[in-house]
């Protein structure tokens, strides 16, 4: 049982630190990225 | 003379070249080059459809009127010539998205993959409900599998705690990204109903959120038990044996058998070669055209001259980036219920279907009876070398 609760908070925890690596270093946000695409064409 | 007699060759074969050209391409002058029915009906019917003369009239930038005139920044194309562009990829389309498909802005090849939708969630409904009405109803007639042999106070350790860690790892990632996924897959049809779009798009933002990062936890769990078991799941000859006798769950004795039994093994392996394969695709979804992997995977299925077996034309291999997604989606969803089927037997037979499996799990130890019923060569095994330690 107590193996159980402890792979449960390491999903927790590794699901926690992927958000965190996803968002720090993987560019994923929930805002769109728009200062390093290519700019608009107004012509 | 001879230069004369090539020229005039090399002329008719253009001409004639010129001739057969000019044949292929179909009248379209009562539609004013717009596509004729019969161009619908073709394209309708999968067939190819010679929409070359369309494809290039795309408006003439230098023909257009200067900026100071009415529709002078279109450079001299009208609407339709460019939405033709943008249907057939030919646009100079410039955008602030810089992903890798952002350019693509229409992409009629995606029908198809719109049109598996529906039964896609349709037969997974189906399968899922089918299944657990199947164990349901296979607990009622065979009712839950006793230890028959007299319990012996004994127990045995089966499993080690890393090994249990290794199991809840994924185990309990699974059951999050199934549940996760499944709302993904069937809110639309049978949620937004219930709760209306505005409540669903809450619980679809944490599903996503979920099946996003808790799908790190599932990949580190399966190679974790491919380390632990790999060794103990290949097959053997007591397989045959076991698997010809049912694995003795309709009655007839128990087969013997390893550390696992066959039936243990086809779980074994449908967890890791389905869930390495819903584990590439999830990557390939989680970062979008940056994965493609569905080319180069017909084009090794039609090097092997798989489609030829079932008498089926080769495989696309010229996919979009858009089909690589539809592709991935499309898999990824398909071998998860599969999966998904296989594991509510597993979750039947290792917790309500027999009595004594869940200790395997749970505490780590079993039964040494319920161990003599179901693996007695392994138990053999283990009192082997408990007798040889003692000896020594």
């Amino acid at each position: 049982m107590k193996v159980m609760i402890l792979a449960f908070v390491a999903i927790v925890v590794i699901a926690v630190s992927a958000n965190f690596g996803l968002r720090t270093y993987a560019g994923f946000s929930t805002q769109e990225r728009t200062t390093v695409g290519k700019s608009v064409r107004l012509d | 003379m001879n230069i004369l007699r090539t020229v005039l060759c090399t002329l008719s074969i253009i001409l004639m070249a010129g001739l057969v050209q000019a044949q292929e391409i179909p009248d379209r002058s009562s539609t004013g080059g717009a596509p004729t029915l019969a161009d619908i009906m073709a394209r309708q019917a999968q067939q190819k459809v010679d929409d070359s003369a369309r494809r290039a009239n795309t408006g003439n930038p230098d023909a257009g009127l200067p900026i100071t005139e009415q529709l002078g920044t279109r450079g001299g194309a009208s609407d339709p010539e460019l939405w033709r562009a943008l249907r057939f990829n030919t646009a100079d389309v410039t955008t602030q998205n810089n992903g890798p498909a952002a350019e693509v802005l229409i992409q009629d090849r995606g029908m198809w993959w719109l049109k598996q939708r529906g039964p896609l969630m349709t037969y997974g409904f189906f399968i899922l409900l089918g299944t657990l009405i199947a164990l349901i109803l296979f607990y009622l007639i065979r009712g839950r599998i006793p230890i028959e042999g007299e319990k012996t106070g004994r127990r045995i350790e089966r499993f080690k705690a890393a090994e249990r860690f290794g199991h809840w790892l994924l185990a309990g990632s699974f059951i999050l990204l199934a549940l996760s996924g499944t709302i993904t897959l069937f809110g639309r049809k049978f949620i937004i109903p219930v709760i209306g779009h505005d409540a669903f798009s809450t619980v679809a933002l944490a599903c996503k959120l979920i099946h996003n990062n808790v799908s790190w936890a599932f990949m580190l769990a399966l190679v974790i038990i491919f380390v632990f078991w790999v060794a103990h799941n290949l097959p053997d000859k007591t397989d045959i044996n076991w698997l010809l006798k049912g694995g003795g769950i309709f009655g007839g004795g128990h087969p013997p058998a390893k550390k696992f039994n066959a039936g243990q093994k086809v779980i074994f392996w449908s967890v890791i070669l389905l869930g390495t394969s819903i584990s590439v695709t999830g990557l390939s979804l989680l970062f979008p055209f940056e994965m493609p992997m569905f080319a180069a995977t017909f084009e090794t299925i039609n090097a092997w001259g798989i489609p030829g077996w079932f008498n089926q034309a080769p495989l696309n291999t010229a996919l979009t980036p858009h089909e690589e997604m539809q592709y991935a989606q499309l898999w990824h969803s398909i071998v998860s219920i599969v999966l998904a089927t296989i594991v509510l037997a597993h979750i039947y037979i290792g917790s309500v279907g027999m009595e004594g499996a869940y200790a395997a799990m749970g505490s780590g130890d079993v039964e040494e009876q319920w161990a003599r019923e179901h693996h007695s060569i392994w138990v053999d095994e283990v009192k082997a070398r408990e007798n040889k330690g003692a000896k020594t």
